[in-house]
Order: structure tokens, then sequence, then C-alpha cells
């Protein structure tokens, strides 16, 4: 091991290490938006939008996110449509979660009973209100696992952006190797890269689960 | 002029009739005992008063406004029509007081101390003072049960629903629950109660619906009802409640 090797390349990776975060990070949001919004759509069976969100997720479920960006990168210019890699990589990313956050979401605010929302009606909510108060608070809190799962699911899914030639994690180790031979090295620090940018999501997200179980609320 | 009542109603699931022709009404103030079979459309009946289904026909009017089939403004009404469930459905993310502050500042936009006020003045009511902080899950089926009741109370309605409030219970939760029922009587609330509680009904009720497969077979007083049906359907039916041979 060239630890030598190693201490020139750290700043390279360091960089490379908060472009993934960025586009993740910005990915992620969109996903989220996405998601909850298809969530919606799907939950209330909204005529017309419904089955079109519905093709929309299988579509993007169905299919894997190197497809999904080589068409984004390469296909899209001969139709007249030029987008930058960072924008394709953000597209990719947010075609691919919104998804995956809808399916969570949806399956989370199908978890609260018909007996609470009838609980809300009663008490004289409107139907806005009993999605914000009753369905929406309850519906959070069983989603946390899985939307945590996803968040590092995207993270990860990072890993094919250096394909349309965004300066990622990824992309430094391949060009380390390319350029030095140093396999080991590069590969080393890739992983360990990913493991300090994963940790702490994965930490989080074990808090707020514990915290925002609304089953144990009242049992400290 | 009758407070609530109820003419030529008729719901159907598909082609299932649920009620057929009911009509009956409550004045202001009075206790009505709903009795009759499982299936036979008492809970029906009660979810239609307080708009959880439509109807197929008939009217459902209270104080003089018609509340049967409104899309729009149904969740107005509903701060008119308390109602309680079998299953004591408090939502489970929030403590006793958020339950019971929720429709009374959301829906009524009503002022907190007011609200709270009233909340602490039922809950001491109800026998349930120091538990304001509590979530539903640290309380017992009957303890949820009666905030469940005092959450249906703040909205300040003109007429209360019961339907089936004790028939999940322990036999010992039955009766403080029922206690509160039978303090709001008195207290003059106007009440509809769906129950299997026969010696309840009695001591409850200024008057007992009887139904049977989605019509009402007779309406009477209770010390008529429970000693002598006028039908042969509510005679077969109390039968249900008694033995006559004892093997020992």
């Amino acid at each position: 091991m060239d630890f030598e090797f190693i201490k020139q390349v750290i700043p390279l990776y360091i960089e490379a290490a908060g472009l993934t975060l960025r586009i993740a990070l910005v990915g992620i949001l969109f996903s989220f938006a996405v998601g909850l919004f298809c969530a919606l759509i799907r939950y209330y069976k909204v005529p017309l939008l419904s089955p079109i969100t519905g093709f929309y997720i299988e579509l993007s479920r169905n299919t894997p996110l190197l497809i999904q960006l080589f068409f984004l990168y390469f296909a899209l210019p001969n139709l007249g449509i030029k987008l930058s890699s960072f924008q394709c990589c953000i597209i990719g990313l947010t075609f691919l979660g919104g998804s995956y956050m809808e399916e969570t979401f949806r399956s989370a605010l199908e978890t609260v009973s018909k007996v609470q929302i009838e609980s809300g009606q009663c008490i004289g909510l409107s139907g806005l209100q009993v999605m914000r108060y009753v369905v929406l608070p309850q519906a959070v809190s069983v989603s946390i696992p899985g939307f945590c799962a996803n968040v590092m699911f995207l993270i990860k899914e990072t890993s094919v952006f250096s394909i349309v030639a965004v300066a990622d994690l990824m992309y430094v180790a391949k060009d380390l190797i390319g350029l030095y031979y140093k396999t080991d090295e590069a590969l080393w620090l890739l992983a360990i890269s990913y493991f300090i940018l994963l940790l702490p999501v994965s930490a989080i997200s074990g808090y707020a689960e514990r915290r925002l179980r609304y089953a144990q609320f009242g049992s400290n | 002029m009758a407070l609530l009542e109820i003419s030529h109603l008729k719901k159907s699931f598909d082609k299932n009739e649920v009620l057929k022709d009911v009509s009956f009404s409550v004045n202001k103030g009075e206790v009505v005992v709903i009795l009759g079979p499982s299936g036979c459309g008492k809970s029906t009946l009660l979810r239609c008063i307080n708009g959880l289904e439509t109807v197929q026909d008939g009217k459902i009017i209270l104080d003089g406004e018609v509340i049967s089939n409104r899309t729009k403004d149904m969740h107005l009404i509903r701060q008119k029509v308390g109602m309680v469930f079998q299953s004591y459905d408090l939502f489970p993310h929030m403590n006793v007081l958020d339950n019971i502050l929720l429709g009374p500042m959301k829906a009524q936009h009503r002022d907190k101390q007011e609200v709270v006020r009233e909340a602490e003045e039922w809950l001491a009511r109800v026998g349930l003072p120091d538990k304001k902080l509590s979530y539903p899950r640290q309380l017992s089926g009957g303890q949820k049960q009666r905030v469940a009741i005092v959450r249906a109370l703040c909205m300040n309605p003109e007429v209360m629903l019961f339907d089936e409030v004790t028939a999940a219970l322990d036999p010992e939760m039955v009766r403080e629950v029922l206690d509160v029922m039978m303090n709001l009587a008195n207290d003059g609330m106007t009440m509809l109660i769906v129950t299997h509680q026969m010696d309840f009904a009695r001591a409850i009720a200024d008057r007992i619906i009887f139904m049977d497969e989605g019509s009402i077979v007779e309406e009477t007083e209770p010390g008529q009802f429970f000693s002598n049906p006028k039908s042969e359907r509510g005679k077969k039916f109390l039968e249900n409640f008694t033995f006559r041979v004892y093997r020992k």
C-alpha cells in the first residue's frame, strides 16, 4: 500500500465526495417532492393523473439507472434536447428516486386506518385537515425506515454517474487506476469514502426512527 | 319540532338494502336507544346521520336543516353531531389533551384557553383529571372510550351518537363508560345510542327503537318493550338475553 500516494490523492476524493453529495442531495430533495406528489395522487386516486403516475412508476422501477442515464445523455440530444452531465444526473436520480419514494409514502399513507380518518371527520375536520393532522403525521412516522433506506439507496446509486463524465467518487477512482495503476489504493479509498458518506445517514435514520415512532409515544 | 328528524331513509350497498324506509324523530334532550340483531342496519343508520354514508332516498333533518347527502359542507354539519365508535379511535400520535383540542381549535377555531378549561372540566367529570398529558397507548380501553366521549363533547354537539361504545371493553370497564353516558343523559344531552347492553338500554332510554332487517319493527317506551314487546320479533330478540331453563 502506497501511503504517500494516498496522502496525495485524498483531496481529489474529498472534492469528488462533495460533488457526489451535492448531486445526491439535490436529487433526493426532488425525489422527495416528486414521490410525495405522486403518492398523494395515487392515494386519492385522482382520475387521469393516477394511471399516468402508475405508468411512470412502473417505467422508473423496471429500468436501471444506468440505462436511464444513457438515454438522457446520449439519446435525448438526437431529439434536440441537450442536457449537461450534472442535469442528467439530477434528472436521472429524481426519475428513479421519485418512484421509490412514492411507493414508500403511499404504503405509509395506506397504513392509517379508515376509522382514524372517520374519527377525524367526526370532529368536524375538513378532508384537507384530516390529511394534515391525522393521516400525514402517522404516515410520516411509518415511512421513516423506508425513506431512509431510499436515501441510502440513492446515494449509492450515484456511483453510476461517472459514465456520463461527472467527476464523482467512482470517476476519480477509475481515473487514478487508469493513470497510475494504483488499483488497491484507489478502490480502498473509494469504499471508505462511500462508507464515511453513508454512516451518518444511517445513524441519523436510526435516531429518527426511534424518536418518531408514534406507536411508542408515551412509553418513556 | 323535533331536533332530529329522519324521514323515509333508504340506504343500500350495491343491491343489498340495509335501510328500508326508516322514519323516526328525536326531541331535544331525549335519549333514544336503538336495539336489534347484528346486521339490522343500526350502525349504518348512525353513520348516515353523521354523513359518513350517503343515502339513496329520504331525508335527515337536524334543527330544521336537511343534512343528508351534503357534499361541500358536511364537515360543518358534523360539528353539530358528536359520534363515538366501538373502536375508540383516539389519534395515537397525540396526547389526550391534543386529541380533544384538535376539533374545537382547527375545525371550530375557538379560543384555546377556553377549550382547555372545558376539556379539563370534562376530563374531571369522567374521572380522568390526571390523564390529559397521557398518550392513548397508556390508557385502558375504558379510559380511551371516556376520552373519546369527551373529545366529541368538547365540540358542543347538538346530538350525540353512540355506536356500541362498550362492545370492545372488559365487563368491568363497561360500567365506567356507561356511567358517563348516564350522567350525560341526566344533564339533558340529546342522545341516540346503539347498544347490546339491555339493562343499560332500559335504564337510560326515554324510548326504544327496535329494528330488524333494515326496518323499524317497533318504537316503544323501555318499560313496555322489555316487559311486553308488541311484536313477535321483539319477543324473540329479548329471549336471547335470558334463560328460561336452569340446570340447577
